[in-house]
Formats: C-alpha cells, structure tokens, sequence
C-alpha cells in the first residue's frame, strides 16, 4: 500500500469491482481498492439464486457467478485490493482514513474518489412495528447471510413483512431448507418485487401473498411467538376487525433499502431526498469535483446489471478527470415531473458529446402510458409503455444531437393515455 | 383450457397466456421474446425449475451451488435433501461437478471460487 492513489474506491461489491476494470481500461493504471468484508464481492456472494447477468452476459448466472467475472477482472489486471478494511473518513480535498488490524489507521490521498458503499436495509426500528422485542427477528437480508454463508436457519415459522425481491427470494430459500412460510405481507396495494419471483417464489410453494395487510403486533418474550396481521386502508391504517393471527418464531423485514451515505455526507456532498444518493451529472460526479458515485450508494437498483453499467460509466468518467484535469460543465437540471418520483442523474452536463442515459422511477402503477423527456415544449425522448410500476426501474435516452437543442431544465414525466 | 402463466426467464416477468386442447398448446400469447415461447410451452407440460442452494464444505464453509440445468418442479424437495446430504473437500472452483445426475440429467456444480 502507498499514500497517494490516482483513483480509490470505497466499496469492492458489483460496482466497486466495475468501475475498477473500466477505470484501469480507460488509462488509469493506479488504482485501489478498500473493502470492509474478507472478500470482494459485495451482496453478490449471499445471493445464491441464480436469474443476474440476463442483461449483461445474456444467460442466468448465480450471484456469486456474476461476481467471479469481474474478481477475476480485478485480479488479471492486478488492481490493488485491501480487504477488511473500513474506511472512517472522507473529505472534501479525497483525503481518505481507513483502519485494518493488519496496517492500524491509515490515510490516503487520491486524486480521485469513486464512492460504492452499497446500501443497507431499513430495520424493524424505521416502522415502529407495536409489540415485545424478542429473539428472531431479522431483516431479509441478515437471514440470507445467516443461512446462504453461515449455514444456520433462523427459524421454522415464518412470517416475511414486506415483498421486495429479497423478502421473496428469502421466502423460497427459508422453504426450500425445510422452514413453513407462513405468510408474506405488504402493506402497497401491489409488489415492490418483479414478478418472476412472485411467481418462482411464491406462487411455486403455495405461499400466501396478502397485499394491503401488515404486520401490527409481534408477540412473545424470549423468542417470537406469534404476528398479529391487519389489513390497512388506503391511508395504511390497520382497519379494526380485520387481524389474523399467525404462529411463528421467526419474522422477518423485506421493507426496502438506504444508500450508505454516510462517508459521502462528511464529504460535504450533496444528497438527493429523493434517492437518498448523492446528486450526480450523467458522468456520476458529485458536487464535488473529482468525487464520483455509482451502485445502490447512488440509486437502489433492482438489477445488478445496470449496477454495473452505472459503475463502468463513473469509472471511466473518473479515469478521464485524472488524465484530463477539469473541464467545463454546462449543466441543466432533471426535474421530476408528473408521475416521477426520481430522475437520476439530476443534472446534464451539455458540453459532453454523449448519449445520457436517465434512469427514474414513476410514483404508481400506470397502464398505457407515455413518458417523455422535455425541456421546454421540446420533446427530447419519448417511449410508450403498456405498464409501468414503482418496483421497477425505467429508462430513457437522450442521444446527443438532442442536447444541443437543450436551453433550459430538462423535466421527465409520465401521462397516461386515453 | 386457458391458462395465465408469468414468464420467469427475465426480470420482465411476461404474463403468457397458453390455450390447451387435449394437453397440446394451441395458441400462446404475451411473450415478448422465443424464450419465453419455450418457457410457457414447457410449464404447462412439466414445469422445470434451476435449484440453487448451498453445501457445506467439510471445513465447515458453504459453498453455493445449482443444477447445471433446470428439474422437475415436483422432484425440487428430492433434490434438496441429496444436496443437505452432500459434502466436499477444499478448495472447489467455479463449474466444479459435486454431484453427476443429480436428478434429469442435471449435474449439481459450484458456483463460486472458494
């Protein structure tokens, strides 16, 4: 290890590993690695399942497949890797401190940072679920770390509060290793997962999907005894007379994920409300300069695919600022318009000569829509679609010669059609 | 006899609709690629799933794995209870065989480098 990098990245998940082997591809040779786990890999490790890469390499690839490629990657371009290593700060001028029992604390200065922290999982703690606080509640994601790399079941019962597709994917998981479960609830009318694994998870074990329901007590002393269920109205309050409940000693919480924003908040960056991610031109730079971001420390994604497209785009992006030195922006906003309820990136910088790719979420499920992207009456991009939903997440591109026609702030939205 | 089937080929999730006379398909409509053609014509005859789980290692490790090919939904449970009772030896790479013919043809192999 030395003290000054071109290029270090915090982070050796799926975008971490990304935006490495298309930084060193691009020319920057001088690259780090930091990494809080034993191996690099990032989620991708716990997720045994297969159904990733379907995008990228065009076949269903297990999570740990999917990792290997670019670990390899790393390795066959001989890109310095620390692992367990946690990074403690970072500052504005990409002063980097880290600890490891191997070197102690340690700072770093690089000439540029790529942020790929990941997210992590909102908690029973973010819903304020009534009830005791005994033994066997987890998040989804802990249990698949539980059962997928430690090789414990935490549980036999099993009630899963929320259906995004880690929630899912635990339901099969927890069932195929000899678990009941029991139910899963979600509070929204309609699933936060994609719908193959309603059906590849659910549907496959005849396990019970109760939409507009939600978990209102959770009972037991030591150890979970039992759930009380209700469904809710469309404000999301329990209706009375509705309970049911459920014997179990396990529950489960799939109820949505936060990018780790930590380091980048003390960084004195800006942050979107909206994605909870740093606010970033189409390059995924930050508002500060040399300062990149990319992954699910950005936007959640739902695909690991466009996680590593994303990263490969800031590495390369991040290679060029090293190279290059600072260059010119032009930047227009991206707003959300109506039916949107983010855009990223949330500023197009004009003076690139590039195809801009926008990724955003829309607010409800609409049948029959268009989406455009206008700046002005101008209408930019357009794409019909016959259905769009929250839980997945759309795209539009703006290819280049439209961006000269730009003169003001950019705004995407959704209609639905007559 | 009409049935709705969700298409779990990709993260698109196509709603197929297969129409079944004397168990042959008639007609199939909703996919958006031959894959998923393939997928419904197959699901309603015998339904195959990839199997992915984990073995432990006789270190202690677990090692994930899957069914090189899909099997039999109904004999899933079969193939998970060889797969508790399976074990290796260290190290395993990528594509390594645990064990041939585990159940329809398919082998079960690792699918990570430990």
């Amino acid at each position: 290890m030395k003290n000054t990098y071109d290029i270090v990245i915090i982070g050796g998940g799926p975008a971490g590993l990304a935006a490495a082997i298309s930084a060193y591809d691009n020319g920057a040779k001088d690259v780090l690695i930091l990494e809080r786990e034993e191996k690099t890999g990032g989620i991708l490790n716990q997720c045994i399942h297969n159904g990733f890469g379907l995008t990228r390499f065009k076949e269903s690839l297990s999570g740990p497949e999917y990792a290997a490629r670019f670990v390899q990657g790393v390795r066959e371009r001989k890109i310095e890797v620390l692992t367990e290593t946690t990074v403690l700060s970072l500052t504005k001028d990409k002063r980097i401190t880290a600890i490891n029992t191997k070197d102690g604390i340690f700072t770093l200065q690089a000439k540029s940072v790529i942020l790929a922290m990941g997210c992590r999982e909102r908690s029973r703690g973010a819903l304020n679920v009534a009830g005791t606080r005994p033994a066997g509640i987890y998040s989804a994601g802990t249990a698949q770390k539980y059962v997928n790399i430690k090789g414990y079941m935490p549980g036999k019962r099993v009630v899963i509060l929320g259906s995004g597709d880690i929630g899912l994917i635990m339901a099969r998981r927890m069932t195929l290793e000899g678990a009941k479960v029991l139910a899963v609830c979600e509070i929204m009318p309609y699933s936060s997962g994609l719908k193959r694994n309603i059906a590849q998870c659910l549907d496959d074990f005849d396990i019970p999907l109760y939409l507009n329901h939600t978990i209102t007590k959770i009972e037991g002393d030591k150890r979970v005894t039992g759930v009380v269920v209700s469904k809710v109205d469309e404000n999301k309050r329990p209706i009375a007379g509705t309970e049911m409940h459920f014997d179990c000693d396990t529950v489960l919480f799939s109820v949505g994920l936060i990018p780790e924003n930590e380091l980048t908040k003390e960084a004195g960056i800006e942050l979107s409300p909206r994605t909870r991610g740093a606010i970033v031109s189409q390059t995924r730079e930050t508002s500060k300069e040399g300062i990149f971001a990319c992954g699910n420390v950005l936007q959640v994604h739902d695909l690991v695919d466009f996680v590593s497209e994303e990263a490969e785009m800031a590495g390369r992006y991040a290679a060029k600022y090293v190279l290059e030195g600072k260059t010119e922006h032009d930047y227009v906003e991206v707003l959300n318009g109506k039916n949107v309820s983010y855009v990223c990136p949330q500023k197009v910088d004009k003076n690139l000569d590039e195809h801009v790719k926008l990724f955003f979420r829309v607010t409800n499920t609409f049948k029959n829509c268009i989406i455009t992207a206008k700046c002005g009456d101008k209408i930019l991009a357009q794409k019909k679609k016959q259905i769009a939903v929250p839980g997945e997440m759309e795209t539009l591109m703006l290819v280049k010669n439209k961006l000269s026609e730009i003169d003001g702030n950019i705004e995407v939205s959704l209609e639905v059609q007559e | 006899m009409k049935r709705t089937l969700t298409c779990i080929e990709c993260p698109i999730g196509c709603e197929i609709e297969v129409e079944l006379e004397d168990g042959k398909v008639v007609s199939l409509t909703g996919n958006s690629c031959p894959r998923g053609k393939i997928y419904a014509e197959a699901e309603v005859v015998c339904p195959k799933r990839v199997v992915t789980s984990t073995v432990r290692a006789e270190n202690g490790e677990m090692i994930p794995v899957k069914t090189d090919k899909p099997v039999r939904k109904d004999a899933i449970f079969e193939v998970m209870q060889k797969i508790n009772q399976t074990t290796c030896k260290m190290p395993v790479a990528l594509g390594d065989i645990l064990v041939e013919n585990i159940c329809d043809d398919a082998n079960l192999i690792v699918t990570g480098n430990f």
